[in-house]
């Protein structure tokens, strides 16, 4: 064995496989991605521009879009907020079942949307544990925006605490406690010291969450009851239109969808290259 | 400022970190808590710092912590002004060492923030006091770790304050940093005259460093002496055994001891020669000899089968040309007994 064992794999593989697995990469890269996400934007733009700008000024297309942004706005701030309480909790406090709430936590990847979806019905429905009562105040949540918002930050919950609580296990508590020592309030220690250390993993988490937060289909779906202009979001309003056999609209809302999530990608990938770019900083001069 | 601990108490879950430990710190001293990991010395620390709250007990006089004769329990760890020093440093690396050193001045309140130039000329002056000047550009992961830990140290100093805790302050440096820093620290100390706490488990460390070595084991503390008193007349077999290393013999073994007690020797307290010196040499055998160092270690087998170490100065081992396998004796020149009543 030459003594570069382990080091690099490219010597030793033969040049067909290399070129075998990079060409099935990328053909099912290429099948599986690239090719429908194109196909969305030749579809939306084949009618002309006109269908196009038709699809999107229609009024039921704009309350999807406003809806979906809507519930986003609420459920990333809610899903940062708490990742960071989480977070912190779990990592700079010890108490009895934290393994069991970081588990807890990760529920919602596990569980199907619709059963999430399901559950909300079950609690706040008109025969629910609390649809009556808050029926009672004039409160409906499922069939209405509410129910809409509570769905998406269920399946948005892990999105933030996910990224920070490996961050900050790492990092451990010394940092604070040398500010605090200095003198600083718990605001300062917080403000000064940890948020800039996991500044780039709550991006991160936040970016994640609001991707999926845009493209949640199946448990919105069950809350919302698909009234057009009303519950719909984005997704179910592309559903809707696509089974309408309308599919230029259909498209249009697509590309816009599909144009946010790309966006949230390119954000995406910009700050992996910072972060690596950091922590390579970090080995050569260590 | 002087540093009390009264009986004070720690226990996590059913582990006991601290029992019935009491400790006064002169104003100015340099004292160093010195045990192995897990003999608690890192607990007392943060106790005194205020990261740790000592266990609750219903005698008001357990439990206290005095600065300057004022209990200070309640105290947040900010309100004890206390400057504390990580092992691994714990720096803001994504500050510069200038706003390192800063921090403590700007999140002052501001009534009592001093103004950016004053700032500006503190830190300068630390800069210089810690020999990095021209470093307050650089950020943490551009410099060494013996660097890193004296920025620690300049933070720590910043906001004047009213005792130093270091904890392992050295422990993850290389050898020589080491020693250069230890100087350094003495040397320092000698200028400021800063109540300080060292924690290490390093004997040389402790003894070298500190005005009073303070060595604990299992969450008690064994001995509080000068390095001095530690070293020459240490309190329990725990203390001789920990500072240096020690061969111990059995009563049996030894002509000059009866019964069951156990006799401490250091490896340079004892006498090697070709014949018996008196009615406590004991004979035996030269199994192997360590040339590298100050001394020569001779390692001997003694003929009731006993591994002993004994320390020979380089020009003694030459003219009393000892080899491998040569019959020798050896004779204690002094010994510690911890049997009680017993003294020699």
């Amino acid at each position: 064995m030459s003594s570069t064992e382990g080091f690099s794999h490219e010597s030793r593989d033969p040049k067909w496989v290399q070129f075998l697995l990079i060409g099935l990469t990328l053909g099912f890269v290429f099948l599986l991605l690239i090719l429908p996400l194109g196909v969305i934007f030749w579809e939306a733009f084949r009618k002309g521009i006109k269908t196009y700008a038709l699809a999107l000024s229609d009024r039921n297309a704009q309350s999807a879009i406003a809806l979906t942004l809507l519930a986003t706005a609420i459920s990333v701030p809610v899903n940062m907020f708490f990742g960071l309480a989480a977070a912190w909790a779990t990592t700079k406090y010890s108490f009895r079942g934290k393994s069991l709430l970081i588990s807890i936590i990760d529920l919602p990847f596990a569980i199907s949307p619709v059963i999430a979806g399901l559950m909300l019905i079950l609690l706040y429905g008109i025969h629910g544990w609390f649809g009556s009562t808050l029926q009672s105040f004039g409160l409906q949540v499922i069939f209405a925006v509410p129910g809409v918002v509570l769905a998406t930050m269920f399946v948005t919950v892990p999105f933030v605490a996910r990224e920070l609580i490996p961050v900050m296990q790492e990092q451990g508590s010394e940092q604070e406690w040398a500010a605090v020592s200095l003198g600083a309030s718990g605001w300062q220690t917080f403000v000064k010291v940890t948020l800039p250390n996991i500044r780039w993993a709550l991006l991160y988490g936040v970016l994640l969450c609001s991707a999926r937060a845009m493209g949640e289909f199946g448990a919105v779906s069950v809350v919302s009851s698909n009234i057009r202009g009303l519950t719909n979001t984005l997704p179910l309003q592309i559903d809707a239109l696509y089974n309408d056999y309308n599919a230029p609209a259909a498209f249009a809302l697509s590309s816009i969808l599909a144009s946010l999530s790309i966006l949230t990608l390119i954000a995406k990938s910009w700050l992996e290259a910072r972060i690596d770019y950091r922590s390579k900083d970090k080995e050569e001069l260590l | 400022m002087s540093v009390e601990v009264r009986q004070v108490n720690k226990t996590f879950g059913s582990y006991k970190a601290l029992q019935d430990v009491s400790l006064k710190v002169n104003s100015g001293e340099l004292v160093a808590l010195l045990g192995p990991s897990g003999s608690g010395k890192t607990t007392l620390l943060r106790v005194i710092a205020g990261m740790e709250v000592p266990d609750r007990s219903q005698n008001s006089e357990e439990g206290k912590i005095l600065f300057f004769d004022q209990d200070v329990a309640k105290w947040s760890v900010s309100q004890r002004q206390v400057g504390f020093v990580f092992q691994h440093y714990a720096l803001f690396k994504h500050m510069s060492v200038f706003e390192n050193i800063a921090f403590g001045l700007r999140v002052r309140p501001r009534g009592q923030r001093p103004s950016n130039a004053q700032i500006h000329d503190r830190v300068k002056q630390l800069l210089q006091l810690i020999q990095l000047e021209g470093f307050g550009d650089r950020f943490p992961m551009q410099l060494s770790g013996g660097q890193r830990q004296r920025v620690a140290l300049a933070r720590a100093m910043a906001i004047e304050p009213k005792v130093l805790l270091l904890d392992e302050p050295f422990g993850a440096l290389d050898a020589k940093v080491r020693q250069k820093l230890r100087e350094w620290l003495r040397r320092l100390h000698e200028q400021m005259h800063t109540t300080t706490i060292l924690v290490t488990h390093d004997q040389e460390e402790a003894l070298e460093v500190a005005d009073r070595v303070v060595v604990m084991n299992q969450a008690k503390i064994e001995q509080i002496g000068t390095p001095e008193e530690v070293f020459h007349r240490p309190a329990s077999e725990f203390v001789i055994d920990f500072l240096g290393s020690v061969n111990v013999f059995s009563g049996r073994s030894s002509e000059t001891l009866k019964g069951e007690s156990k006799v401490y020797v250091r490896p340079h307290e004892l006498q090697i020669s070709r014949n018996s010196i008196d009615h406590t040499s004991i004979s035996g055998q030269v199994q192997k000899i360590h040339r590298a160092g100050a001394s020569a270690k001779v390692f001997v087998q003694t003929d009731n089968d006993q591994k002993v170490r004994v320390d020979v100065p380089m020009n003694q081992l030459q003219s009393l040309e000892l080899g491998i396998g040569q019959q020798v004796f050896i004779t204690p020149m002094q010994a510690h007994v911890f049997s009680p009543d017993y003294t020699i």
